[in-house]
């Protein structure tokens, strides 16, 4: 139950004085209540929880993490200590 | 889906367990916090794949498994009082009270409804005027906010009868209590990214500089928790201890203070009896004084209860990382998922339910000093 998932607003409307949208995590769609993050706006993504949004999720950050991924291993080749590589640190082969 | 396939990319997975091989020269022992990452490391057989010098430790952090018995018991007692209504999240259906559970209660005639959202028992509440209707709050920080917010737009549109069973619990409380236990084993930890999306992330630095631990905020798919793991492994090598955000996409430093505000106002913190592992000072929140109204346990003046947990079960050890649920004896054998004893093995999140689905009968290999070549990750 702790699960939240990633959900993209479709579409927003008031309901009894509440902001509500229409949220699709991949093809379910579900009723999600945005009084917690006014500002998401058609076309967001955010972390939904039991039917509310919580927090926005961040392109930026997403690919900033992806292409550290990316990099891994390539920037301590490049950066990294020559001294402990040349002594036979347990360095495995990157591609 | 955006957001979760390219974090299951086995690719980049390879790429960070081979810098977890590379940098993890020592035993280390990570607790990761949150029984959602813990489903996600069995499942994607994470654990498995790591050096055999990093072990995981499955935290307490899964609501289901340690909502205290004698909540469940209220919540069973309410829930058989003719004219109510009781709404609950499904996964609690098949927690055993001391003597039954809400499935069995509602196969005796109680109306138990199984709600996606806490605002549809809400919705319950305004199609149901001339009955009672219980929403069973429980949950961490991540679960709170959606329960404040249906108490406070019940009080709001004066839905006077709805009502709620709270019993939230607290991470930073329950880093506090595993660090100060003598037999923690503990060295650092993968904090919850979805309590830290509401949260912030102001909670641990306190928490890291005190016990000498490293706390990652991590995610929940493969790529977030190998990150969380490599970042921990990494401090630990070097002797570190800071709070670090493997997971920014989703937590922001700040959190969200939207949802802090409306906490603040609709609940205060408590003293709460985790299951299995005993009261832990201020770490639950219950409904604020000014929620009065809406408290089912002051609506609903339930007797003293007297709880039994049933002895075989072992889920306090588990929970407090002290065994792995392969080895308690019941495990398997006199309690399955059909048949848990213990809350642990009822939700998939309880790391009992998630050895027992993923098939986690046996140790975990230890051949595993160099990355295999498949993953199983995608
Ligand atoms: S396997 Fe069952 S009896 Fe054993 S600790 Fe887990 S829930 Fe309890």
């Amino acid at each position: 139950m702790c699960l939240a998932v990633p959900g993209r607003v479709m579409e927003i409307e008031e309901r009894d004085g509440t902001r509500m949208a229409t949220v699709d995590f991949g093809g379910v769609v579900k009723d999600v209540c945005l009084e917690y993050l006014p500002d998401l706006a058609v076309g967001d993504y955010a972390i939904v929880h039991v039917g509310f949004a919580l927090q926005r999720l961040d392109e930026e950050s997403a690919k900033r993490t992806l292409a550290l991924f990316e990099n891994l291993g390539l920037l301590e080749e490049e950066f990294g200590d020559p001294w402990q590589q040349a002594a036979g640190a347990p360095q495995e082969a990157h591609k | 889906m955006k957001y979760i396939e390219e974090f299951q990319n086995p690719e980049l997975a390879r790429r960070l367990l081979d810098d977890i091989h590379t940098t993890a020269t020592r035993p280390w022992a990570l607790m990761e916090v949150c029984g959602g990452q813990t489903h996600s490391i069995i499942r994607h057989g994470i654990d498995q794949l790591l050096p055999e010098q990093v072990e995981l430790i499955h935290g307490p952090g899964c609501p289901v498994c340690v909502t205290p018995l004698e909540v469940i018991d209220k919540a069973l007692e309410i829930a058989s009082r003719p004219g109510v209504i009781f709404c609950s999240f499904g996964d609690m259906l098949r927690v055993p009270g001391s003597g039954r559970d809400l499935f069995q209660v509602k196969s005796e005639g109680a109306d138990v409804r199984v709600v996606y959202s806490p605002l549809d028992a809400l919705r319950i509440a305004q199609q149901n005027p001339d009955r009672d209707v219980v929403f069973f709050g429980i949950g961490f920080e991540t679960t709170a906010p959606p329960n404040a917010m249906t108490v406070y737009q019940a009080r709001k549109l004066k839905i006077r009868n709805f009502s709620m069973l709270v019993s939230h619990v607290l991470v930073p409380p329950a880093i506090e209590a595993i660090m100060t236990s003598p037999d923690c084993r503990v060295q650092a930890f993968l904090a919850a990214g979805h309590v830290c999306s509401v949260m912030g992330i102001s909670e641990y630095p306190p928490l890291a500089d005190r016990f000498k631990v490293p706390i990652v905020v991590t995610g929940f798919e493969p790529l977030d928790i190998l990150e969380g793991v490599r970042r921990a492994v990494r401090q630990l090598e070097r002797g570190e201890h800071t709070v670090e955000n493997a997971y920014p996409r989703a937590v922001r430093p700040e959190g969200n203070p939207a949802a802090q505000t409306m906490l603040q106002d609709v609940f205060e913190v408590t003293d709460r009896a985790w299951r299995g592992i005993g009261v832990i000072p201020h770490s639950g929140w219950k409904l604020s004084d000014r929620y009065r109204d809406y408290d089912a346990e002051h609506r609903f003046a339930v007797g003293a209860i007297t709880t039994q947990e049933p002895a075989a079960c072992r889920s306090g050890e588990v929970l407090q990382g002290l065994l792995k649920p392969h080895q308690c004896e019941a495990f398997g054998t006199t309690c399955t998922p059909r048949n848990p004893l213990g809350a642990t093995m009822v939700s998939s999140e309880g790391a009992c339910a998630a050895y027992y689905l993923y098939r986690r009968l046996g140790t975990p290999t230890s051949s595993t000093t160099a990355p295999r070549e498949t993953t199983p990750v995608a």
